[in-house]
Protein backbone atom coordinates (compact mmCIF):
# COMPACT_ATOMS: atom_id res chain seq x y z
CA UNK A 1 0.00 0.00 0.00
CA UNK A 2 1.18 3.51 -0.75
CA UNK A 3 0.76 6.36 2.06
CA UNK A 4 -0.42 9.04 -0.13
CA UNK A 5 -1.83 12.46 0.64
CA UNK A 6 -5.06 11.08 1.49
CA UNK A 7 -3.50 9.67 4.73
CA UNK A 8 -1.68 11.99 5.84
CA UNK A 9 -4.66 14.30 5.50
CA UNK A 10 -6.48 12.20 7.75
CA UNK A 11 -4.29 11.49 10.10
CA UNK A 12 -4.15 15.43 10.44
CA UNK A 13 -7.99 15.89 10.65
CA UNK A 14 -7.93 12.53 13.57
CA UNK A 15 -5.31 14.35 15.68
CA UNK A 16 -6.75 17.68 15.05
CA UNK A 17 -10.07 16.52 16.40
CA UNK A 18 -8.43 14.82 19.33
CA UNK A 19 -7.39 18.31 20.40
CA UNK A 20 -10.42 20.30 20.15
CA UNK A 21 -12.11 17.40 22.31
CA UNK A 22 -9.18 17.46 24.68
CA UNK A 23 -9.52 21.30 25.42
CA UNK A 24 -13.36 20.52 25.71
CA UNK A 25 -14.48 17.22 27.31
CA UNK A 26 -11.58 17.69 29.67
CA UNK A 27 -12.71 17.97 33.36
CA UNK A 28 -9.54 17.28 35.34
CA UNK A 29 -5.98 19.48 34.60
CA UNK A 30 -5.25 22.63 32.98
CA UNK A 31 -1.98 21.03 31.53
CA UNK A 32 -3.94 18.64 29.44
CA UNK A 33 -5.42 21.32 27.51
CA UNK A 34 -2.09 23.12 27.30
CA UNK A 35 -1.18 19.44 25.67
CA UNK A 36 -4.24 19.04 23.57
CA UNK A 37 -3.37 22.73 21.88
CA UNK A 38 -0.06 21.68 20.99
CA UNK A 39 -1.33 18.66 19.57
CA UNK A 40 -3.61 20.75 17.47
CA UNK A 41 -0.59 22.27 15.87
CA UNK A 42 1.36 19.41 15.73
CA UNK A 43 -1.90 17.76 13.54
CA UNK A 44 -1.98 21.45 11.38
CA UNK A 45 2.00 20.51 10.94
CA UNK A 46 1.43 17.30 9.28
CA UNK A 47 -1.38 18.88 7.24
CA UNK A 48 1.06 22.07 5.91
CA UNK A 49 4.28 19.41 5.17
CA UNK A 50 1.90 17.31 3.69
CA UNK A 51 0.47 19.96 1.19
CA UNK A 52 3.83 21.02 0.49
CA UNK A 53 5.25 18.07 -0.72
CA UNK A 54 2.18 17.25 -2.49
CA UNK A 55 2.19 20.31 -4.13
CA UNK A 56 6.01 20.73 -4.56
CA UNK A 57 5.87 23.86 -3.04
CA UNK A 58 8.35 25.20 -0.12
CA UNK A 59 6.19 27.81 1.65
CA UNK A 60 3.96 24.94 3.45
CA UNK A 61 7.47 24.17 5.32
CA UNK A 62 8.21 27.61 5.94
CA UNK A 63 5.38 28.32 7.55
CA UNK A 64 5.58 24.75 9.49
CA UNK A 65 8.80 26.45 10.94
CA UNK A 66 7.42 29.98 12.31
CA UNK A 67 4.35 27.36 13.27
CA UNK A 68 6.97 25.13 16.00
CA UNK A 69 8.60 28.87 16.63
CA UNK A 70 5.52 30.44 17.56
CA UNK A 71 4.06 27.22 19.29
CA UNK A 72 7.28 27.20 21.48
CA UNK A 73 6.10 31.05 22.71
CA UNK A 74 2.84 30.17 23.12
CA UNK A 75 3.56 27.55 25.70
CA UNK A 76 5.70 29.14 27.45
CA UNK A 77 3.22 31.93 28.35
CA UNK A 78 0.42 29.47 29.42
CA UNK A 79 2.57 27.39 31.42
CA UNK A 80 3.61 31.10 33.26
CA UNK A 81 -0.06 32.31 33.35
CA UNK A 82 -1.03 29.02 34.72
CA UNK A 83 1.86 29.46 37.47
CA UNK A 84 0.23 32.67 38.71
CA UNK A 85 -3.11 31.24 38.58
CA UNK A 86 -1.94 28.56 40.66
CA UNK A 87 -0.09 30.41 43.15
CA UNK A 88 -3.60 32.48 43.54
CA UNK A 89 -5.59 29.46 43.36
CA UNK A 90 -3.72 27.00 44.89
CA UNK A 91 -5.43 25.02 42.40
CA UNK A 92 -5.12 24.01 38.30
CA UNK A 93 -8.07 21.91 37.98
CA UNK A 94 -10.06 22.62 35.42
CA UNK A 95 -13.70 23.12 37.53
CA UNK A 96 -12.26 25.25 40.23
CA UNK A 97 -11.46 27.93 37.27
CA UNK A 98 -15.16 29.63 37.89
CA UNK A 99 -15.09 32.89 39.79
CA UNK A 100 -16.38 34.44 37.27
CA UNK A 101 -20.04 33.29 36.00
CA UNK A 102 -23.25 34.85 34.10
CA UNK B 1 18.94 38.16 -6.31
CA UNK B 2 19.70 39.00 -2.99
CA UNK B 3 18.38 42.24 -3.22
CA UNK B 4 17.36 43.65 0.10
CA UNK B 5 13.24 44.32 0.28
CA UNK B 6 12.18 47.87 -0.20
CA UNK B 7 11.72 48.89 3.42
CA UNK B 8 9.62 51.95 2.83
CA UNK B 9 6.08 50.99 3.01
CA UNK B 10 6.56 49.41 6.11
CA UNK B 11 8.86 52.04 7.89
CA UNK B 12 5.91 52.82 10.71
CA UNK B 13 6.34 49.42 12.30
CA UNK B 14 9.95 49.16 11.79
CA UNK B 15 9.91 52.25 13.83
CA UNK B 16 7.19 50.84 16.58
CA UNK B 17 9.53 47.56 16.87
CA UNK B 18 12.78 49.09 17.45
CA UNK B 19 10.86 52.15 19.87
CA UNK B 20 9.23 48.95 21.75
CA UNK B 21 12.02 46.91 22.09
CA UNK B 22 14.28 50.26 23.22
CA UNK B 23 11.47 51.00 25.73
CA UNK B 24 11.96 47.48 27.19
CA UNK B 25 15.36 47.93 27.84
CA UNK B 26 15.24 51.27 29.56
CA UNK B 27 12.52 49.55 31.81
CA UNK B 28 14.86 46.83 32.32
CA UNK B 29 18.07 48.73 33.35
CA UNK B 30 15.80 51.28 34.90
CA UNK B 31 13.22 49.08 37.22
CA UNK B 32 9.84 49.93 38.25
CA UNK B 33 10.58 53.86 39.21
CA UNK B 34 10.55 54.06 35.24
CA UNK B 35 6.94 53.42 34.31
CA UNK B 36 6.20 57.29 33.98
CA UNK B 37 8.30 57.50 31.84
CA UNK B 38 8.50 54.58 29.87
CA UNK B 39 4.52 54.98 29.64
CA UNK B 40 5.17 58.17 27.93
CA UNK B 41 7.54 57.61 25.96
CA UNK B 42 5.55 54.48 24.24
CA UNK B 43 2.97 57.23 23.93
CA UNK B 44 5.09 59.50 21.95
CA UNK B 45 6.08 56.44 20.09
CA UNK B 46 2.61 55.51 19.06
CA UNK B 47 1.94 59.37 17.62
CA UNK B 48 4.82 59.27 16.24
CA UNK B 49 4.37 56.27 14.70
CA UNK B 50 0.32 58.12 13.42
CA UNK B 51 2.43 60.72 12.03
CA UNK B 52 4.18 58.13 9.94
CA UNK B 53 1.13 56.31 8.83
CA UNK B 54 -0.24 59.21 7.96
CA UNK B 55 2.38 60.82 6.01
CA UNK B 56 2.94 57.63 4.54
CA UNK B 57 -0.65 57.19 3.48
CA UNK B 58 -0.88 56.71 -0.61
CA UNK B 59 -1.37 54.41 -3.54
CA UNK B 60 -0.80 50.62 -3.05
CA UNK B 61 2.68 49.15 -2.36
CA UNK B 62 3.70 45.70 -1.50
CA UNK B 63 6.77 44.74 -0.20
CA UNK B 64 8.80 41.89 1.50
CA UNK B 65 7.80 39.33 -1.45
CA UNK B 66 4.30 40.46 -2.05
CA UNK B 67 3.75 39.74 2.23
CA UNK B 68 3.01 42.95 3.46
CA UNK B 69 0.88 45.53 1.82
CA UNK B 70 0.45 49.51 2.62
CA UNK B 71 -2.92 50.41 1.49
CA UNK B 72 -5.36 53.41 1.90
CA UNK B 73 -7.43 50.93 4.00
CA UNK B 74 -4.27 49.48 6.00
CA UNK B 75 -3.45 53.14 6.97
CA UNK B 76 -7.52 53.98 7.87
CA UNK B 77 -6.94 50.92 10.21
CA UNK B 78 -3.94 51.94 11.74
CA UNK B 79 -4.48 56.11 12.18
CA UNK B 80 -7.46 54.33 14.38
CA UNK B 81 -5.67 51.23 16.17
CA UNK B 82 -2.76 54.00 16.95
CA UNK B 83 -5.17 56.55 18.69
CA UNK B 84 -7.09 53.69 20.57
CA UNK B 85 -3.73 52.30 22.10
CA UNK B 86 -2.09 55.84 22.71
CA UNK B 87 -5.29 57.13 24.24
CA UNK B 88 -5.65 53.68 26.26
CA UNK B 89 -2.02 54.44 27.58
CA UNK B 90 -2.74 57.60 28.69
CA UNK B 91 -5.79 56.92 30.62
CA UNK B 92 -4.53 53.94 32.39
CA UNK B 93 -1.60 55.36 34.22
CA UNK B 94 -3.48 56.34 37.35
CA UNK B 95 -5.25 53.07 37.58
CA UNK B 96 -2.18 51.31 37.30
CA UNK B 97 -0.31 53.25 40.22
CA UNK B 98 -3.67 52.71 42.61
CA UNK B 99 -3.64 49.00 41.67
CA UNK B 100 -0.15 48.53 42.60
CA UNK B 101 0.67 47.36 38.85
CA UNK B 102 2.79 50.05 38.00
CA UNK B 103 5.32 48.43 35.91
CA UNK B 104 7.17 49.66 32.60
CA UNK B 105 6.12 46.04 30.91
CA UNK B 106 2.97 47.37 30.74
CA UNK B 107 3.56 50.11 27.99
CA UNK B 108 6.12 47.81 26.31
CA UNK B 109 3.31 44.73 25.88
CA UNK B 110 0.74 47.43 24.66
CA UNK B 111 3.01 48.74 21.94
CA UNK B 112 4.31 44.89 20.88
CA UNK B 113 0.41 44.20 20.67
CA UNK B 114 -0.36 47.58 18.78
CA UNK B 115 2.66 46.15 16.38
CA UNK B 116 0.91 42.99 15.88
CA UNK B 117 -2.26 44.39 14.72
CA UNK B 118 -0.53 47.06 12.56
CA UNK B 119 1.18 43.67 11.04
CA UNK B 120 -2.23 42.13 10.71
CA UNK B 121 -4.27 44.88 8.90
CA UNK B 122 -1.44 45.29 7.04
CA UNK B 123 -0.72 41.24 6.16
CA UNK B 124 -1.40 39.93 2.49
CA UNK B 125 -0.13 36.56 3.17
CA UNK B 126 -1.30 33.62 5.34
CA UNK B 127 2.06 33.45 7.62
CA UNK B 128 2.65 37.43 7.95
CA UNK B 129 -0.82 37.61 8.73
CA UNK B 130 -0.30 34.38 11.12
CA UNK B 131 2.26 36.41 12.70
CA UNK B 132 0.39 39.49 13.75
CA UNK B 133 -2.41 37.35 14.82
CA UNK B 134 0.05 35.94 17.24
CA UNK B 135 2.32 38.78 18.56
CA UNK B 136 -0.88 40.65 18.84
CA UNK B 137 -2.70 37.74 20.71
CA UNK B 138 0.73 36.67 22.66
CA UNK B 139 0.67 40.08 24.30
CA UNK B 140 -2.83 40.43 25.01
CA UNK B 141 -3.01 37.28 27.30
CA UNK B 142 -0.15 38.31 28.96
CA UNK B 143 -1.77 42.02 29.52
CA UNK B 144 -4.79 40.07 30.56
CA UNK B 145 -3.30 38.70 33.95
CA UNK B 146 -1.37 41.43 34.52
CA UNK B 147 -2.77 41.52 38.02
CA UNK B 148 -0.25 38.85 39.31
CA UNK B 149 -1.88 38.89 42.47
CA UNK B 150 -5.66 39.07 41.82
CA UNK B 151 -7.28 35.71 40.90
CA UNK B 152 -9.31 37.31 39.07
CA UNK B 153 -7.08 38.61 36.38
CA UNK B 154 -4.97 35.39 36.40
CA UNK B 155 -8.01 33.35 35.76
CA UNK B 156 -8.86 35.89 32.43
CA UNK B 157 -5.58 35.67 31.29
CA UNK B 158 -5.85 31.96 31.34
CA UNK B 159 -9.34 31.61 29.59
CA UNK B 160 -8.19 33.98 27.20
CA UNK B 161 -5.28 31.94 26.56
CA UNK B 162 -6.68 29.09 26.11
CA UNK B 163 -9.60 30.17 24.37
CA UNK B 164 -7.34 32.48 21.93
CA UNK B 165 -4.86 29.66 20.99
CA UNK B 166 -7.82 27.28 20.37
CA UNK B 167 -8.79 29.79 17.99
CA UNK B 168 -5.28 30.19 16.14
CA UNK B 169 -5.57 26.72 16.25
CA UNK B 170 -8.49 26.60 14.36
CA UNK B 171 -7.28 29.59 12.02
CA UNK B 172 -3.89 27.30 10.93
CA UNK B 173 -5.88 24.57 10.12
CA UNK B 174 -8.07 26.40 7.70
CA UNK B 175 -4.98 27.86 6.53
CA UNK B 176 -3.38 24.35 5.48
CA UNK B 177 -6.19 24.07 3.83
CA UNK B 178 -6.60 26.77 1.40
CA UNK B 179 -3.02 26.45 1.37
CA UNK B 180 -3.48 22.88 -0.09
CA UNK B 181 -6.12 23.32 -2.39
CA UNK B 182 -4.46 26.41 -3.97
CA UNK B 183 -1.29 26.08 -3.53
CA UNK B 184 -0.19 29.38 -2.46
CA UNK B 185 -0.33 31.32 0.91
CA UNK B 186 -0.20 35.01 -1.04
CA UNK B 187 -3.62 36.33 -1.16
CA UNK B 188 -2.74 38.15 -4.26
CA UNK B 189 -2.56 34.36 -6.05
CA UNK B 190 -5.22 32.51 -3.37
CA UNK B 191 -7.76 35.67 -5.09
CA UNK B 192 -6.76 34.41 -8.94
CA UNK B 193 -6.66 30.61 -7.75
CA UNK B 194 -10.78 30.91 -6.26
CA UNK B 195 -11.52 33.05 -9.02
CA UNK B 196 -11.54 29.63 -11.33
CA UNK B 197 -14.47 27.92 -9.32
CA UNK B 198 -14.48 27.10 -5.64
CA UNK B 199 -13.68 23.52 -4.55
CA UNK B 200 -15.19 21.72 -1.07
CA UNK B 201 -11.65 21.96 0.71
CA UNK B 202 -11.15 25.45 0.03
CA UNK B 203 -14.63 26.48 1.41
CA UNK B 204 -13.61 24.08 4.70
CA UNK B 205 -10.77 26.16 4.75
CA UNK B 206 -12.33 29.37 4.45
CA UNK B 207 -15.09 28.40 7.07
CA UNK B 208 -12.17 27.41 9.50
CA UNK B 209 -10.67 31.12 8.88
CA UNK B 210 -13.31 32.69 9.68
CA UNK B 211 -14.23 30.55 12.70
CA UNK B 212 -11.09 32.07 13.76
CA UNK B 213 -11.35 35.52 12.99
CA UNK B 214 -14.69 35.47 14.60
CA UNK B 215 -13.31 34.57 17.87
CA UNK B 216 -10.83 37.17 17.44
CA UNK B 217 -13.23 39.87 17.16
CA UNK B 218 -15.37 37.71 19.94
CA UNK B 219 -18.84 37.37 17.70
CA UNK B 220 -21.47 34.87 18.99
CA UNK B 221 -20.88 31.90 18.82
CA UNK B 222 -17.33 32.26 19.88
CA UNK B 223 -17.74 34.72 22.16
CA UNK B 224 -17.77 32.90 25.64
CA UNK B 225 -14.90 34.12 26.59
CA UNK B 226 -15.36 38.13 26.26
CA UNK B 227 -17.53 38.37 29.16
CA UNK B 228 -15.42 36.87 31.74
CA UNK B 229 -11.69 38.29 30.33
CA UNK B 230 -14.03 41.34 30.37
CA UNK B 231 -14.85 41.40 33.70
CA UNK B 232 -11.33 39.80 35.36
CA UNK B 233 -8.89 41.86 32.85
CA UNK B 234 -7.57 45.05 35.46
CA UNK B 235 -10.01 47.91 34.07
CA UNK B 236 -7.52 49.79 32.22
CA UNK B 237 -6.33 46.53 29.99
CA UNK B 238 -10.13 45.92 29.34
CA UNK B 239 -10.56 49.22 27.71
CA UNK B 240 -7.59 48.21 25.74
CA UNK B 241 -9.27 45.10 24.82
CA UNK B 242 -12.62 46.47 23.97
CA UNK B 243 -10.67 48.88 21.40
CA UNK B 244 -7.48 48.29 19.76
CA UNK B 245 -7.79 44.42 19.01
CA UNK B 246 -11.15 44.88 17.67
CA UNK B 247 -11.06 47.11 15.41
CA UNK B 248 -7.58 45.50 14.04
CA UNK B 249 -9.46 41.92 13.88
CA UNK B 250 -12.86 43.36 11.75
CA UNK B 251 -10.72 44.97 10.07
CA UNK B 252 -8.54 42.04 8.99
CA UNK B 253 -11.62 40.01 8.49
CA UNK B 254 -12.99 42.77 5.61
CA UNK B 255 -9.45 42.13 4.30
CA UNK B 256 -9.40 38.60 3.95
CA UNK B 257 -13.06 38.34 3.30
CA UNK B 258 -13.32 40.92 0.49
CA UNK B 259 -9.83 40.70 -1.05
CA UNK B 260 -8.46 36.72 -1.70
CA UNK B 261 -12.07 34.86 -1.21
CA UNK B 262 -14.37 38.00 -2.89
CA UNK B 263 -14.74 35.58 -5.79
CA UNK B 264 -16.29 33.43 -3.00
CA UNK B 265 -19.10 36.04 -1.76
CA UNK B 266 -22.45 33.90 -1.96
CA UNK B 267 -20.09 31.04 -0.16
CA UNK B 268 -19.53 33.45 2.95
CA UNK B 269 -21.62 35.57 3.04
CA UNK B 270 -24.35 33.69 4.84
CA UNK B 271 -22.08 32.57 7.07
CA UNK B 272 -21.44 36.44 7.71
CA UNK B 273 -25.17 36.87 8.10
CA UNK B 274 -25.54 34.76 10.81
CA UNK B 275 -22.30 35.85 13.05
CA UNK B 276 -23.77 38.90 12.97
CA UNK B 277 -27.16 38.17 13.74
CA UNK B 278 -26.24 36.00 16.75
CA UNK B 279 -23.83 38.87 17.52
CA UNK B 280 -26.40 41.42 17.53
CA UNK B 281 -29.54 39.54 19.40
CA UNK B 282 -27.31 37.77 21.72
CA UNK B 283 -25.63 41.15 22.49
CA UNK B 284 -28.57 42.94 23.00
CA UNK B 285 -30.23 40.32 25.71
CA UNK B 286 -27.93 38.88 27.76
CA UNK B 287 -26.78 42.38 28.51
CA UNK B 288 -30.01 43.21 30.14
CA UNK B 289 -29.52 41.33 33.25
CA UNK B 290 -25.73 42.15 34.06
CA UNK B 291 -25.23 43.86 37.29
CA UNK B 292 -21.19 44.94 36.71
CA UNK B 293 -20.42 47.33 33.75
CA UNK B 294 -17.72 46.08 32.65
CA UNK B 295 -19.48 42.83 31.88
CA UNK B 296 -22.71 44.94 30.59
CA UNK B 297 -19.73 46.61 28.15
CA UNK B 298 -18.40 43.30 27.12
CA UNK B 299 -21.89 42.26 25.72
CA UNK B 300 -22.43 45.74 24.17
CA UNK B 301 -19.08 45.43 22.13
CA UNK B 302 -20.28 42.19 21.09
CA UNK B 303 -23.40 43.61 19.92
CA UNK B 304 -21.38 46.36 18.21
CA UNK B 305 -19.32 43.84 16.37
CA UNK B 306 -22.69 42.46 15.13
CA UNK B 307 -23.73 45.65 13.81
CA UNK B 308 -20.66 46.19 12.61
CA UNK B 309 -20.86 43.11 10.72
CA UNK B 310 -24.06 43.73 9.08
CA UNK B 311 -21.51 46.02 6.81
CA UNK B 312 -19.83 43.01 5.73
CA UNK B 313 -22.44 41.00 5.11
CA UNK B 314 -23.64 43.11 2.12
CA UNK B 315 -20.34 42.75 0.68
CA UNK B 316 -19.96 45.60 -1.40
CA UNK B 317 -18.02 49.29 -1.36
CA UNK B 318 -20.70 50.91 0.47
CA UNK B 319 -20.30 48.13 3.22
CA UNK B 320 -17.12 48.07 3.85
CA UNK B 321 -17.14 52.27 3.83
CA UNK B 322 -19.77 51.43 6.78
CA UNK B 323 -17.59 49.16 8.39
CA UNK B 324 -14.96 51.36 8.59
CA UNK B 325 -17.20 54.52 9.96
CA UNK B 326 -18.57 52.61 12.56
CA UNK B 327 -15.21 51.33 13.63
CA UNK B 328 -13.65 55.43 13.78
CA UNK B 329 -17.23 55.84 15.86
CA UNK B 330 -16.86 53.17 18.00
CA UNK B 331 -14.10 53.78 18.36
CA UNK B 332 -14.62 57.70 20.66
CA UNK B 333 -17.66 55.75 22.04
CA UNK B 334 -15.74 53.23 24.08
CA UNK B 335 -12.37 55.33 24.67
CA UNK B 336 -14.92 57.69 26.07
CA UNK B 337 -17.11 55.40 28.14
CA UNK B 338 -13.81 53.24 29.62
CA UNK B 339 -12.59 56.68 30.66
CA UNK B 340 -15.51 56.90 32.91
CA UNK B 341 -15.06 53.61 33.97
CA UNK B 342 -11.81 54.43 35.43
CA UNK B 343 -12.75 57.29 36.98
CA UNK B 344 -15.21 55.16 39.13
CA UNK B 345 -13.08 55.24 42.10
CA UNK B 346 -15.19 55.66 45.64
CA UNK B 347 -13.14 55.50 48.88
CA UNK B 348 -9.90 55.27 47.49
CA UNK B 349 -10.62 51.97 45.96
CA UNK B 350 -12.30 50.91 41.90
CA UNK B 351 -15.54 50.30 41.94
CA UNK B 352 -17.70 48.44 39.10
CA UNK B 353 -21.27 47.83 39.54
CA UNK B 354 -23.64 49.53 38.03
CA UNK B 355 -25.91 50.68 41.17
CA UNK B 356 -22.81 52.61 42.33
CA UNK B 357 -23.74 55.04 39.64
CA UNK B 358 -26.36 55.75 41.35
CA UNK B 359 -27.25 59.47 41.40
CA UNK B 360 -23.94 60.56 39.17
CA UNK B 361 -26.12 63.64 37.65
CA UNK B 362 -25.84 65.18 41.59
CA UNK B 363 -22.23 64.41 43.09
CA UNK B 364 -20.60 64.46 39.58
CA UNK B 365 -22.88 66.33 36.78
CA UNK B 366 -20.34 66.31 33.94
CA UNK B 367 -19.39 62.81 34.28
CA UNK B 368 -22.34 61.62 34.01
CA UNK B 369 -23.28 64.20 31.06
CA UNK B 370 -20.38 62.57 29.26
CA UNK B 371 -21.76 58.98 30.08
CA UNK B 372 -24.80 59.96 29.32
CA UNK B 373 -23.48 60.94 25.87
CA UNK B 374 -21.78 57.66 25.38
CA UNK B 375 -24.65 55.34 26.31
CA UNK B 376 -26.82 57.69 23.79
CA UNK B 377 -24.82 57.06 21.46
CA UNK B 378 -24.18 53.39 21.87
CA UNK B 379 -27.64 52.99 21.71
CA UNK B 380 -28.24 54.97 18.29
CA UNK B 381 -30.01 58.08 19.45
CA UNK B 382 -29.55 60.63 16.69
CA UNK B 383 -27.83 63.28 16.20
CA UNK B 384 -25.51 61.22 17.97
CA UNK B 385 -22.46 59.63 16.07
CA UNK B 386 -23.67 56.10 17.37
CA UNK B 387 -26.56 57.20 14.86
CA UNK B 388 -24.81 57.49 11.97
CA UNK B 389 -22.25 54.02 12.02
CA UNK B 390 -26.01 51.92 12.42
CA UNK B 391 -27.47 53.96 9.55
CA UNK B 392 -24.46 53.44 7.00
CA UNK B 393 -23.83 49.93 7.97
CA UNK B 394 -28.06 49.09 7.48
CA UNK B 395 -28.10 51.44 4.79
CA UNK B 396 -25.88 49.40 2.66
CA UNK B 397 -27.39 45.97 3.73
CA UNK B 398 -30.51 47.25 2.80
CA UNK B 399 -29.04 48.57 -0.90
CA UNK B 400 -27.66 44.73 -1.13
CA UNK B 401 -30.69 43.35 0.01
CA UNK B 402 -30.62 41.82 2.94
CA UNK B 403 -33.96 42.90 4.08
CA UNK B 404 -34.73 40.77 7.17
CA UNK B 405 -30.93 40.88 8.38
CA UNK B 406 -31.70 44.89 8.53
CA UNK B 407 -34.71 44.65 10.68
CA UNK B 408 -33.63 41.95 12.38
CA UNK B 409 -30.89 44.48 13.35
CA UNK B 410 -32.70 47.37 14.18
CA UNK B 411 -35.10 45.32 16.91
CA UNK B 412 -32.22 44.30 18.37
CA UNK B 413 -30.59 48.06 18.47
CA UNK B 414 -34.25 48.84 20.19
CA UNK B 415 -33.84 46.00 22.96
CA UNK B 416 -29.94 47.12 23.62
CA UNK B 417 -31.32 50.75 23.78
CA UNK B 418 -32.98 49.51 26.91
CA UNK B 419 -30.13 48.87 28.77
CA UNK B 420 -28.14 51.65 27.69
CA UNK B 421 -31.10 53.77 29.22
CA UNK B 422 -31.23 52.36 32.24
CA UNK B 423 -27.70 53.56 32.33
CA UNK B 424 -29.21 56.72 32.22
CA UNK B 425 -32.27 56.10 34.73
CA UNK B 426 -29.34 55.06 37.31
CA UNK B 427 -27.66 58.76 37.03
CA UNK B 428 -30.15 60.59 36.71
CA UNK B 429 -33.43 59.47 39.17
CA UNK B 430 -31.98 56.88 41.46
CA UNK B 431 -30.85 58.29 45.03
CA UNK B 432 -27.54 59.45 45.03
CA UNK B 433 -24.84 56.33 45.96
CA UNK B 434 -21.91 57.04 47.58
CA UNK B 435 -19.73 59.82 46.23
CA UNK B 436 -17.05 59.30 43.39
CA UNK B 437 -13.54 60.36 44.47
CA UNK B 438 -12.92 64.18 44.26
CA UNK B 439 -9.74 64.90 42.20
CA UNK B 440 -9.88 62.19 39.09
CA UNK B 441 -6.80 62.78 37.07
CA UNK B 442 -7.01 65.51 34.41
CA UNK B 443 -6.23 63.10 31.62
CA UNK B 444 -8.87 61.24 32.35
CA UNK B 445 -11.71 63.95 32.43
CA UNK B 446 -10.05 65.44 29.21
CA UNK B 447 -10.42 62.01 27.89
CA UNK B 448 -14.14 61.73 28.61
CA UNK B 449 -15.02 65.52 27.76
CA UNK B 450 -12.83 65.27 24.48
CA UNK B 451 -14.82 61.87 23.27
CA UNK B 452 -17.98 63.40 24.06
CA UNK B 453 -17.48 66.23 22.30
CA UNK B 454 -16.23 64.63 19.63
CA UNK B 455 -19.17 62.07 19.11
CA UNK B 456 -21.69 64.38 19.96
CA UNK B 457 -20.53 67.80 17.85
CA UNK B 458 -17.58 66.49 16.32
CA UNK B 459 -18.15 63.70 14.00
CA UNK B 460 -21.87 64.65 13.32
CA UNK B 461 -20.80 67.71 11.60
CA UNK B 462 -17.90 66.45 9.74
CA UNK B 463 -19.29 63.57 8.84
CA UNK B 464 -18.87 64.34 4.79
CA UNK B 465 -14.73 64.63 5.65
CA UNK B 466 -15.30 61.29 7.52
CA UNK B 467 -17.13 59.13 5.10
CA UNK B 468 -15.00 60.37 2.03
CA UNK B 469 -11.75 58.93 4.65
CA UNK B 470 -13.71 55.50 4.60
CA UNK B 471 -14.60 55.72 1.08
CA UNK B 472 -11.38 56.12 -0.39
CA UNK B 473 -10.25 53.54 2.19
CA UNK B 474 -13.00 50.68 1.03
CA UNK B 475 -12.30 51.88 -2.62
CA UNK B 476 -8.98 50.32 -2.67
CA UNK B 477 -10.21 46.80 -1.66
CA UNK B 478 -12.47 46.88 -4.32
CA UNK B 479 -9.79 47.57 -7.22
CA UNK B 480 -8.68 44.12 -7.53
Amino acid sequence: MVIGLAHYLTLAAILFTLGIFGIFLNRRNVIVILMSIELMLLAVNVNMVAFSVWLGDLSGQVFTLFILTVAAAESAIGLAIMVVYFRNRGSIAVEDINSMKG
Amino acid sequence: MTALPDFAPAIPEIVLAVASLALLLVGAFKGDGSTRLVSWLGTAALAVVLVLVWANTGDKALTFGGMFIADRFASFAKCLILIASGITLVISQDYLKLERMDRPEYAVLVLLATLGMLMLVSANDLMSLYLGLELMSLSLYVVAAFRRDAVKSSEAGLKYFVLGALGSGLYLYGASLVYGFTGTTSFTQIATTVGNGPSIGLIAGLVFVMASLAFKVSAVPFHMWTPDVYEGAPTSVTAFFAVAPKIAALCLMVRVLVGPFGPLVDQWQQVVVFISLASMILGSFAAVVQKNIKRLLAYSSIGHVGFALVGLASGTEEGVRGVLAYLAIYLFMNLGTFACVLAMKAGGRMVEDIKDLSGLSRTNPLMALCLAAFMFSMAGVPPLAGFFGKLYVFMAAVHAGLYALSIIGVLASVVAAYYYLRVVKIMYFDEPAEAFDRGQSGVIRFVMAASAVIIAIVIPLALQPMTHAAQAAAATLFLG
